[in-house]
């Protein structure tokens, strides 16, 4: 099988989302790249040195600068006449863009990858993971999008790709490209972190939120995370959400702080080696996945803990 | 300008869902089922650009079981001024359910069709983006700010950078986040008013789609299981906790 693997870049760097779906792919067959940027020959060029890649297609257009999904999407799929799998990681970008790919082809998407099974059989989280479903798909191309954490992320160096420059149908004339608000942070990312201090409702407002969890966040050289509640009260961006519709993660350790423990949260953090959970209410139910659990004010508990450490 | 709004009947989001002991699903008998939350914040929007006069019509459309009917209601009782029930008792995928909705927007002209980033049961995140594909028009996903201007719509999107603005020619396709809005509850008077809004039944062959699952499902499984650990009494414990991980010094 020949599969085609969308890179997810900055037109500077190759994301570390890309490598889990490498992984992924490789578990399929050939593993060719998709670099759609704008001055990204850089980036087609770290692509090439991923173990196991084979070729890097580089697509290099003002229309590709941003990843438009009604300007990529045909471009995937012109390529994919000679691809048997579109693998996409589960990002923002994989999301927006795989499903119209999909539509395209004619392909019911197997969204959000665990395991592969077979040639055409996978696992899947369904109902914010609380049911993992095995599906065979019966068609004849595939288009799969990739849990991040649930793949090992294949090696940045040691692949021997050769890049060979495509050029795509360009702006499809639809849409266009206003403006990012991208955070800016000397901490880790939050999908790729060791370690992550997370915060919810309880941490009163954002200034609260900055006081209580960021010193212990930094003592730990750890990322910040956040439940919905405490996003939506705008204790922090939404970048910092965790859960079913926010971000997976699964880092060696958790600190969940202040949060109840919702289906829609554990979501996203349920698969993280060691869980430690602060509440004030020992019935909370993120207690019942933590390893370990200290009841008690979060208030006083963790400025003493970041002082302790 | 007329919107369209999609929304599913899915299992309410307090319940717990539990793996049927044959494995071949999650078990759905008597338990509450609600509207999809992202199509409530997708309805909710669709009304507030009708208060601001930006849409005369708002149409919600359900592909689902004949009890989807309710969930039509809700949308009706919160503002939706008609309803189009695409009956069937059958699992409907997304590309299926996208298929459909195009057929409605051949038929129905919006100017906007507001989905759902992602049905809490499936959690596919697939149906908006696969419609924009059919009908080769924009899509703007994940959206936490929607500004119609002339004719054109700006979307802010959620990313997992942070924000992003994009600008769409419309008619476009938008997916709900949940930073868009708060809906609204219906109020008595308007559930007993909605009673009395239209409601068209129809079925997917009506629409010439062939809903024929593409994905076979071969079994449902309970994920592993995590078991709760212990229970420190102090500040110390935990840092000694932390200090055998080799995290502290
Ligand atoms: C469609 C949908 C999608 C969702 N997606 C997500 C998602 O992706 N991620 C997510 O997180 N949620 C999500 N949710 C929301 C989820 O259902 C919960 O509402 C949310 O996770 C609750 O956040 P919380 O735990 O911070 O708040 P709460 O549930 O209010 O919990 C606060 C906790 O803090 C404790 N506490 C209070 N004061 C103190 C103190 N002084 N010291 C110590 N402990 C204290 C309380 O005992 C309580 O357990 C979603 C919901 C819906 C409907
Ligand atoms: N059966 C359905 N009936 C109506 N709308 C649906 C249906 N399935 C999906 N949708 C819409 O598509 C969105 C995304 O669903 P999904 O792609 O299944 O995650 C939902 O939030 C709804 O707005």
């Amino acid at each position: 099988m020949k599969t085609l693997v969308w890179v997810e870049h900055d037109n500077a760097s190759v994301k570390d989302a890309t490598l889990a779906a490498v992984t992924a792919a490789s578990k399929l067959g050939e593993v060719n790249l998709l670099v759609a940027g704008s001055g990204a020959q850089g980036v087609a060029d770290a692509a090439a040195q991923i173990a196991g890649a084979s070729k890097v297609y580089l697509a290099d257009d003002a229309a590709y600068a941003n990843p438009l999904a009604e300007n990529v999407a045909p471009l995937v799929v012109q390529l994919m006449a000679e691809h048997d799998a579109f693998v996409a990681p589960a990002t923002t970008t994989g999301k927006n863009i795989a499903p119209r790919v999909a539509a395209l082809l004619d392909v019911m998407q197997i969204s959000d990858i665990l395991s592969v099974e077979g040639e055409k059989t996978f696992t899947r989280p369904i109902y914010a993971g609380n049911a993992i479903a095995t599906v065979e798909s019966s068609d004849a191309k595939l288009v799969i999008t990739v849990r991040g954490t649930a793949f090992e992320k294949a090696a940045t160096s040691g692949g021997s790709g050769s890049v060979e420059a495509v050029s795509g149908p360009g702006d499809a004339g639809l849409s266009s490209f206003v403006s990012a608000e991208l955070a800016k942070s000397e901490r880790p990312e939050l999908t790729s972190a060791k370690i992550i201090v997370s915060g919810g409702r309880a941490l009163k407002d954002a200034d609260t939120f900055q006081e209580v969890i960021f010193p212990l966040a930094d003592k730990l050289h750890a990322a910040v995370g956040a439940s919905r509640a405490a996003v939506d009260a705008g204790y922090v961006p939404n970048d910092y959400q965790v859960g079913q519709t926010g971000k997976i993660v699964a880092p060696e350790i958790y600190i969940a702080v202040g949060i109840s423990g919702a289906i829609q949260h554990l979501a996203g953090m349920k698969d993280s080696k060691t869980i430690i959970a602060i509440n004030k209410d020992e019935d909370a139910p993120i207690f019942q996945v933590a390893d370990i659990g200290l009841v008690g004010d979060l208030f006083t508990v963790v400025p003493e803990l970041t002082n302790k450490l | 300008m007329k919107i369209l709004v999609p929304v599913k009947r899915v299992i309410d989001y307090n319940v717990k869902p539990r793996v049927k002991a044959d494995g071949t699903g999650v078990d759905l008998s008597n338990v509450k089922m609600s509207m999809n939350p992202f199509d409530e914040i997708a309805v909710e929007e669709a009304i507030r650009l009708k208060e601001a006069g930006k849409a005369e019509e708002i149409v919600a459309v359900s592909v689902g079981p004949a009890k989807a009917q309710e969930t039509l209601r809700t949308a009706l009782a919160m503002g939706a001024d008609r309803a189009i029930l695409v009956e069937t008792d059958a699992e409907v995928e997304p590309l299926a359910v996208a298929k459909i909705l195009k057929a409605i927007v051949a038929e129905e002209n919006p100017g906007l069709v507001v989905l759902g980033k992602q049905a809490i049961d499936d959690d596919s995140n697939q149906t908006g983006q696969m419609l924009a594909a059919l009908l080769g028009r924009p899509q703007g996903t994940f959206a936490s700010k929607v500004e119609i201007e002339g004719d054109s719509v700006s979307v802010t999107r959620e990313v997992d950078g942070g924000l992003e603005t994009v600008k769409l020619s419309m008619p476009a396709i938008v997916t709900t986040d949940l930073r868009l809005n708060e809906p609204r509850y219906a109020s008595l008077p308007n559930i007993m008013k909605a009673k009395k809004k239209p409601l068209d039944t129809k079925s997917p062959a009506d629409y010439g789609v062939d809903i024929a699952p593409r994905l076979k499902t071969v079994t449902v499984k309970e994920p592993p299981v995590r078991q709760a650990g212990i229970k420190v009494p102090d500040v110390d414990t935990l840092v000694n906790k932390l200090k055998d991980m080799g995290v502290a010094n």
